[in-house]
């Protein structure tokens, strides 16, 4: 707890508001899950979110019915929407992990209060990656070619291709993701189990929290395990985004071709991440009145990373420019001039507009502390780093090497169809997350109450300073 | 065999094709026992009445057996089709009891046949399996393929199979019978004999059968009174006239580029088109570039138009009508000939006296060709032309025409229509031709047509003048039915069928036949009794079965003409009017109208255009320009009163004030693939025959029409693609500067030990004639996709031909290079595949495994060819009966998800290396001949084993010009190419500043 700096000046605010208990960090945040009342904004929500679904759902339905020729790929243009999605939510999705394993590595408590929603926010970010690399192959019902696993064929797959390796990247990264997630709700779902009103309730919760007792033991081992899946997925931050920039980079088309890849993408990645935490975290503590929990300190913080991460993006695109015309080649020249200049000029500089010049905002401290402004400028990023693989992806492949091959790609209503559900699924599963879960970790908030100066702070392990969730609950 | 359930019989939708309305109605209706009983009798009947008896022989017997077989197989197939795959067919079906001689199942045969053109019979070899004619090649021994065809013949086998081809007699789009139709049709003939025949009309295409043409001059015998006429769209006329004016007599002339160094085209496209194969053939030898080629042919073109000929000059003028005019004038005037000067620009003056000075030189050894489609004072003048500069006899060879009876087809046709007009037309008969769509607009023969008091229309199609006919009687493709037909040099080739009629359609021999009195005369008897009358020697049948086999009759061409010169002195009309200029054409695909309906040809991309499904306005940049007019716009086009709107496409290199109309679109009656395609330029057709005139206007309306071109980008970009090298530098080829490092790897070489199949592909050969592209289509049942697909840019065509312009855009000079698969030695797509779909083979081959691919398209992304192609929906039409039967049994058929691409023709590979590993030996070097390399009229295409340094691939490979597309990217393509080589004209290259 010596890293501790609550009201650290630099921050000019704490990580959690003034006025805490233990017992009213438990009850606020808890009482949006167990609340018998369920906001009406919440159905509203929840609705939109279903439509998305819906229009999802649909989209599947028509791709598989006629096939890919539904979406505005061709020839060149062999990937569209499906792999800018999917590298868009994928990138989307490292906040996430970042938040929960990095910086629990580096010991940033500010990262308690946000660390429980933004790795839902990767689970569920993985899951919409997840539906387009499935689809976007020509024939999905047997994409599982893809994996290896011993068949009468006497087939494995293809090692060298990178799109197999992100099989494993991907799959292992929502499983790691998946287990942190859940691994670090147990405590909580225990402090449900106890706190829960009704029968079916209580079972559930109790069913999920796998007997959890808040004993020193529990504890030993949430901490051991806790702390090597954070190790695990530690990794994977850079390893799953470097994966995915493989794709590109080990082909042979201007435009994907660069070394710069791995680096550019795992900072893009973490650059849209945290645009996206931003985006869900500004209007839910507003809703659900948390600012004491995600506080200035928070936003700051993560509009700090975000400025950071922008301007390694931004010597990305710097270097593709600078090696395109260092590389002498006319087929990396070209590329650069038709990217700035070309048909899809527009997208790139929507996309420096987006990514470079928005976020320098940020260096001023009043717009970081502009709730409105973050909020806008989170939203300009994600479209931004949208707009990037559609830049990467689109403008490399619709002119290379032979012009007589050069084309145009123009989504369909059915590109855009499949995104939009997928922007629906995601939301739909993160209303359901607000509501039945705790979207901010308790027990570990509770840790932070010492700095609100209510209690006296403790000595030893941060978590097992705090008396058990259970032993709490049953306090009058 | 067995009977299955009458319900389920019902049931089924009864969709496929059959062969009589008796069976139709039997099926439909019949009880079943009863049905089998009399499908078997009918087919024994049909059998005993129908099979020539030969005497003897091999061939002969396993024709007769083979279309026994067919019979039977014909009938089953539709019952098998219209039923679900698991049922047995109601019918009974026969075992292969005895097979035929000859037939082993899954080998091929192949047949000699020909297909007729009104320009005389492209000699074929078909590929039959299993008594299926599948694949079209050209017959080595027939003096206009020399083994090859053009676009058309390959897209043939695609029309016989067309479901849309009319299955059914018809009286006044009603359903009727043949047997209907020959009661009426008697009584009708019977009427007419009595007078003899002067309310009796016939009209045909052109004739080149001499069996046919022998009929109708025996039956005109029979009705003194009765008027036959013939009429071609795409005619001599001009040509005739021409030869007429300059010659005295009617003769055709026919360059023989094999002994010209210089060759002058007036706007002839004389490599295109039905004649455009021999033509091809000599003109590429002509040419051929190698290391030690110290001279080339030389071509000259003045054209109005873009054509694959212009782009295959040295040095080509675009100019408008009367320009090349002026510019023909001027030429003449210089190498002697006493002509009137017509005003000429002093740029084109320079041209025309640098061409004139180049004829003079090679006098004796040059020549010069004016188009079918020109005037004939122009005709005339060449004709004068090439006596001065000695070119009769000696590059330039006068023979009797091809037609059967050459005539002035013009005239004829406008004689007819004053007889309908008249009311003196009782009983018309249309052999075959769409008169009703091709004849001049103004002749008004669309409502003359109905003023004869019958009509009867034979056609393989559903047409315009069908839908004007009260009967229309189905034909037989040339595929299904025994005929004859000459060749340009007077060659005789007999017309064998392949299979028997599908839809029991008549050939136009029959018709003449019933006309005759002989209703149930067969149209081989009729061919064979027509040679065993010519023939002169008793052994009439071993001629008769050398013929069939060799796909000729012997001794039968035409002897060279010695003509004089009559009437040396012309002068040249040149039309006058407001406005553009304008010519017509015809077109690449359709041709006349008559392949509107092919699917393969429609999405053929234009050679020059690469537009696909569609015509358009063509017009020149500048002229475009000036009128701001953009490729798409609408223009409302007036010529002498005719008005149409059509879409205009900006074309580089066509003649400044002055647009091309294409032929053959804009048809109403085409079936799904053909009808509302393009706009319909025969609208501007005349009586007086011209191809050409002035007075055009063009006027913007404010609509864009969506054109689905091929390929939208012209230029090479400065990347060193196409690569032309001056003749006698051929060994200044290099690689682009800057990306030459030469082969780097950190990996050692991979070892191609054994055979290594390559290609090199010669483009200072390549005309750009898209047989190819269509013969790989055939060959490799490549779907169609149809417009939208093409505008989406999912074309399917494995082979394709990239077109590039370079240099003034006015002027360009026109870069074609076909882009098959490069079967890479480091091939891109093969490492990113995650499945292992795509491999390499130990003999070099890229190999696409359908059955493994899951379509993830990352190999045709990772592919800088882009020669992938994906099935983005269910393209392959898997569900219409009569298209499975064209399919090339020894190629999958791909489905939706799977990514495609061009094999090598790997079909034909693994057949050559079976027959030789039977004998014990490794395949030869130049032994398998992909479908490409076959059919390509200027042999640009070798295909062998690279590491045979005895085979023809090897050897070129070791040419100075010999390079790699794309090399510098270390994919080591195993295509690679010869550059194009370049001998221009000093004198005009000086002249006009422009390095070519």
């Amino acid at each position: 707890m010596s890293s501790a700096k609550p009201t650290g000046a630099a921050s000019g605010a704490p990580v959690i508001g003034p006025g805490h208990s233990l017992a009213s960090v438990t009850d606020q945040i808890s009482k949006i899950v167990l609340s018998r009342q369920t906001p009406t904004g919440w159905f509203i929500g929840l609705g939109v979110a279903m439509l998305g679904v819906g229009v999802l759902i649909t989209a599947i339905g028509w791709l598989l019915w006629w096939g890919l020729g539904v979406w505005g790929i061709n020839q060149p243009v062999g990937w569209g929407f499906a792999i800018i999605n999917f590298v868009w939510w994928i990138g989307i999705g490292h906040a996430g992990t970042l938040i929960s394993a990095i910086l629990l590595l580096l010991k940033q408590e500010w990262r308690t209060s946000i660390n429980r929603f933004a790795e839902a926010m990767t689970l569920f970010a993985v899951m919409c990656a997840g539906v387009f690399p499935l689809l976007h192959v020509g024939r999905p019902w047997l994409a599982y070619w893809l994996l290896p696993y011993p068949n009468t064929m006497g087939m494995w797959p293809q090692f060298r291709s990178p799109l197999l390796w992100d099989v494993f990247a991907v799959s292992t990264y929502a499983t790691v993701s998946a287990l942190f997630w859940y691994v670090g709700l147990i405590p909580d779902l225990a402090t449900l189990r106890d706190r829960a009103k009704s029968l079916v309730w209580k079972r559930i919760y109790g069913a999920l929290a796998l007997g959890w007792r808040g004993a020193a033991r529990h504890w030993e081992r949430y901490e051991t395990a806790y702390g090597l899946l954070a190790g695990l997925a530690t990794p994977l931050v850079v390893s799953v985004h470097t994966v995915v920039s493989f794709d590109f980079a080990v082909s042979v088309i201007p435009g994907w071709h660069a070394t710069i890849m791995p680096p550019y993408f795992v900072a893009g990645a973490i650059f849209s991440g945290f645009a996206m935490v931003l985006t869900l975290a500004i209007p839910i503590r507003r809703i659900f009145g948390l600012e004491d929990f995600i506080t200035m300190k928070h936003l700051d913080n993560m509009a700090k990373v975000i400025l950071a991460t922008g301007m390694i993006v931004c010597y990305g695109y710097a270097m593709e420019a600078f090696f395109a015309w260092y590389s002498g080649s006319p087929y990396e020249r070209y590329m650069i001039v038709n990217r700035m200049l070309g048909p899809y000029g527009w997208s790139y500089w929507a996309l420096i507009t987006c990514n470079l010049l928005v976020p320098q905002l940020l260096w001023s401290s009043a717009v970081r502390r502009n709730i409105a402004a973050l909020f806008a400028i989170a939203i300009v990023v994600n479209v931004g780093m949208w707009l990037e693989r559609f830049v990467i992806v689109v403008t490399s492949l619709h002119r290379d090497y032979l012009p007589s091959s050069w084309g145009m790609y123009y989504p369909t209503v059915w590109d855009w169809a499949l995104y939009i559900g997928t922007i629906g699924l995601f939301f739909f599963l993160l209303f359901l997350f607000i509501r039945f879960l705790p979207m901010i970790s308790i027990f570990e908030m509770r840790t932070l109450v010492p700095a609100t100066g209510e209690e006296p702070p403790k000595k030893g392990l941060h978590i097992a300073a705090s008396a058990g969730p259970s032993g709490e609950a049953r306090r009058p | 065999m067995s009977h299955t359930t009458p319900t389920a019989a019902n049931d089924a939708p009864r969709t496929g094709p059959w062969r009589s309305l008796e069976e139709r109605a039997a099926r439909v209706g019949g009880s079943e026992p009863e049905h089998s009983h009399e499908h078997s009798h009918e087919h024994d009947q049909d059998h005993d009445h129908a099979a020539p008896r030969p005497s003897n022989a091999l061939l002969s017997s396993v024709e007769v057996a083979r279309r026994d077989f067919l019979r039977v197989m014909g009938g089953s197939l539709a019952a098998a089709g219209a039923a679900a795959c698991t049922r047995q067919p109601d019918e009974r079906i026969h075992a292969y009891g005895a097979s035929p001689e000859a037939l082993i199942p899954g080998k091929p045969l192949y047949f000699a046949t020909a297909m007729p053109w009104a320009s005389g019979a492209l000699g074929l070899l078909v590929e039959s399996h299993m008594g299926r004619p599948t694949k079209v090649e050209g017959n080595p021994d027939h003096p206009a393929s020399l083994g090859a065809t053009d676009a058309f013949a390959q897209a043939s086998v695609l029309e016989l199979y067309d479901p849309t081809r009319a299955q059914l007699v018809r009286r006044n789009g009603a359903i009727s019978t043949w047997s209907a139709f020959l009661d009426e049709f008697s009584a009708l003939l019977e009427a007419q004999r009595a007078s003899g025949g002067v309310g009796l009309r016939i009209l045909t295409p052109t004739v080149v059968s001499p069996t046919l043409h022998a009929q109708l001059v025996a039956l005109l015998k029979t009705f003194p009174s009765a008027v036959w006429t013939q009429w071609s769209a795409h005619n001599r006329d001009r040509a005739r006239a021409g030869a007429l004016a300059a010659l005295g007599v009617d003769v055709a002339a026919h360059p023989d580029l094999s002994r010209a160094k210089v060759v002058l085209s007036l706007d002839d496209d004389f490599l295109a088109g039905p004649g455009g194969v021999r033509n091809a053939r000599a003109f590429a030898a002509a040419r051929r570039a190698r290391r030690d080629t110290q001279s080339m042919l030389r071509l000259y073109c003045v054209e109005s138009s873009v054509s694959i000929t212009g782009a295959a000059a040295d040095h080509r003028l675009p100019a408008r009508p009367s320009v090349l005019a002026a510019v023909a004038a001027r030429i003449a005037t210089k190498v002697g000939v006493a002509t009137a000067a017509l005003p000429l620009a002093p740029e084109h003056e320079r041209w025309a006296d640098a061409v004139a000075a180049d004829l003079l030189a090679h006098r004796g050894e040059c020549v010069v060709l004016v188009g079918l489609e020109q005037a004939p004072g122009l005709h005339a003048l060449a004709h004068a032309v090439n006596h001065a500069l000695g070119a009769v006899g000696q590059t330039l060879r006068y023979t009797e025409p091809v037609e059967c009876a050459s005539v002035d087809q013009g005239a004829e046709l406008r004689a007819l229509v004053g007889d309908l007009q008249a009311g003196r037309v009782e009983l018309l008969v249309v052999l075959e031709g769409n008169p009703v769509y091709d004849a001049p607009a103004d002749l008004g023969l669309r409502d003359a047509f109905a003023k004869a008091r019958v009509r009867v229309a034979l056609s393989l199609f559903d047409n315009e003048t069908t839908q004007l006919s009260n009967w229309h009687v189905p034909a037989t493709h040339f595929l299904e039915s025994w005929s004859d037909a000459r060749a340009f040099d007077g060659t005789i080739s007999i017309v064998q069928p392949l299979i028997a009629p599908l839809y029991g359609g008549k050939s136009s021999h029959e018709l003449v036949a019933v006309m005759a009195g002989a209703a149930t005369a067969k149209a081989y008897d009729l061919v064979r009794a027509h040679w065993q009358s010519q023939h002169e020697d008793d052994d009439f049948e071993s001629a008769w079965k050398r013929a069939l086999h060799d796909g000729l009759l012997a001794g039968k061409r035409f002897s060279a003409r010695s003509v004089a010169l009559a009437n040396a002195a012309t002068k040249l009309a040149v039309a006058t009017g407001d406005g553009l200029e304008w010519v017509l054409r015809t077109d690449d695909s359709a041709y006349d109208g008559r392949f509107a309906a092919n699917a393969w040809l429609q999405e053929c991309p234009r050679p020059l255009t690469k537009l696909t499904w569609d015509n358009a306005v063509l017009i020149g940049v500048a002229s475009a320009e000036r009128a701001g007019l953009a490729s798409g716009d609408v223009v409302a086009l007036t010529i002498d009163g005719a008005r149409l709107e059509a879409p205009v496409w900006v074309t580089p290199g066509h003649a400044e004030e002055c647009i091309t109309l294409p032929l053959g679109y804009g048809r109403t009656s085409a079936g799904p693939i053909g009808t509302g395609v393009g706009f319909d330029a025969y609208v501007f057709t005349r009586r007086s025959g011209a191809w050409s005139g002035a007075g055009a206007k063009l006027e913007r309306l404010e609509r864009k029409h969506e054109f689905a071109p091929a390929q939208e980008h012209h230029d090479m970009e400065r990347r060193d693609l196409v690569r032309t090298l001056p003749l006698g530098a051929l060994d200044s080829a290099k690689v682009h500067p800057a990306l030459a490092h030469g082969e780097t790897s950190l990996y050692p070489p991979h070892a191609y030990n054994g055979v290594a199949f390559g290609m090199v592909i010669d483009l200072n050969s390549c005309i750009g004639c898209n047989a190819c592209v269509i013969a790989c289509q055939s060959e490799n049942s490549i779907p169609v996709v149809g417009k939208e697909e093409v505008i989406n840019g999912r074309e399917m065509h494995w082979l394709r031909i990239d077109r590039y312009y370079e240099g003034d855009p006015s002027d360009p000079r026109v870069l074609l290079q076909p882009v098959p698969c490069m079967h890479c030695e480091a091939a891109p797509c093969e490492v990113v595949c995650p499945v292992g779909a795509t491999t390499h083979s130990p003999e070099g081959l890229n190999e696409m495994t359908y059955n493994r691919c899951v379509g993830t398209r990352y190999c045709s992304n990772n592919c800088p060819y882009k020669v992938r192609r994906f099935n983005f929906l269910a393209y392959a039409d898997l569900e219409t009966e009569s298209l499975k039967l064209q399919r090339n049994p020894d190629v999958t058929v791909r489905t939706r998800g799977v990514m495609e691409k061009c094999t090598y023709c790997v079909q034909r590979i693994q057949e050559k290396r079976i027959g030789a590993r039977r004998e014990g030996r490794e395949v030869g070097g130049d032994e398998i001949v992909t479908a490409c390399q076959q059919v390509c009229p200027a042999q640009a295409i070798t295909f062998g084993d690279i590491n045979n340094p005895q085979s023809a691939v090897a050897k070129l490979r070791t040419e100075p010009h010999h390079y790699g597309l794309l090399e510098e990217l270390n994919t080591k393509p195993r295509t690679t190419y010869l550059a194009k080589a370049s001998a221009p004209n000093p004198q005009l290259v000086a002249g006009t500043g422009e390095a070519r």
